[in-house]
């Protein structure tokens, strides 16, 4: 069994409107120090055994559904975990 | 000429779509489920507007990967007439018939209203019935609508004349102001602005109707004789 972390972001030369109001947000609450805030999506999979190439198939799904390679990046972590 | 409408989980204009073929522009129309994988009886293809599986992931991620878009890739090589409409533009980019890709609003807000656009390319299969420069007014409906590609793309864009319509000023956000571009053949026109809700002037415009018919027009003029 293993666990993936997928990790989206807009792509540094992408604006991020939404990122941009909340850094705003946490400026009139005070947070002056706060230069940039960019927001993405985290997602967690679970593989089960079956998978024997889990790397090459975390890249492919990323790459074909996951991410939009015209806007975002991807990155991942791999975690072997235990059956329940 | 006969039309397929799209149908995905979630599409939510399917319906003005077919009443526009069907009532306006009269002619031949049919709802068809995303599930199809044959589109070889249809002329054109339109996919309609909405939010095909609820926005999740992206706006047209998941209806990209449909058992009909292979289908619709099918009819586009073909050279058939594609039209997307707001969310189908979405679906067209995800699928990459069409290049660059959509933010969000550039003011994070669903923009609901008619606007105006500039016809910027009127020889398309799509616009020939309008002027070049013509200022028409369509309704737009969207909260990712902010046009998004890399310089090398827009660059192509330009010198190809992809860009079909503008917005006069800026609504969301688009990159030069995109409202709707075409691929390099010419066949397959994402848009985000609603033409099917421009058909009659009891719905406030019928500056739309002009699109169909230059589609129909198009059709005509290769498949009918003495047309």
């Amino acid at each position: 069994m293993y666990k993936v972390k997928v990790y989206v972001t807009l792509r540094e030369s992408v604006l991020d409107p939404q990122g941009k109001a909340v850094q705003q947000s946490l400026s009139s609450l005070g947070y002056r120090g706060v230069e940039d805030v960019r927001i993405g999506k985290y997602m967690e999979l679970q593989f089960d055994d079956s998978v024997t190439d889990v790397e090459g198939t975390v890249k492919e799904v990323c790459e074909k559904l996951l991410s939009n390679p015209v806007i975002e990046d991807y990155r991942y972590e791999i975690e072997e975990s235990a059956n329940q | 000429m006969k039309f397929a409408v799209i149908v995905f989980p979630g599409s939510n204009c399917d319906v003005d779509m077919y009443h526009a073929v069907k009532d306006e522009l009269g002619e031949q129309v049919d709802l068809v489920w995303h599930d199809a994988d044959n589109l070889d009886q249809y002329d054109g293809i339109l996919l309609p507007g909405g939010f095909s599986y609820g926005d999740y992931l992206r706006s047209g991620a998941i209806a990209h990967m449909s058992n009909v878009m292979a289908a619709v890739k099918k009819a586009a090589e073909a050279g058939k007439p594609v039209l997307g409409v707001c969310n189908g533009f979405q679906i067209l980019l995800e699928s990459g018939l069409l290049p660059g890709a959509m933010l969000r609003n550039k003011n994070l807000k669903f923009i609901c209203r008619t606007v105006e656009l500039s016809v910027q390319n009127n020889e398309t299969m799509f616009t020939s019935l309008y002027e070049k420069g013509e200022k028409i007014s369509i309704p737009v409906a969207h909260g990712e609508g902010n046009y998004y590609c890399d310089e090398a793309t827009f660059a192509t864009l330009k010198e190809n004349n992809q860009i079909v319509f503008t917005y006069a000023s800026d609504v969301n956000g688009s990159l030069s102001d995109i409202a709707g571009i075409t691929n390099e053949k010419g066949n397959v026109l994402g848009m985000m602005p609603h033409p099917e809700r421009a058909v009659d002037e009891l719905l406030g415009s019928a500056d739309g109707l002009k699109l169909f018919q230059s589609i129909v027009k198009h059709w005509r003029d290769s498949h009918v004789v003495n047309a």
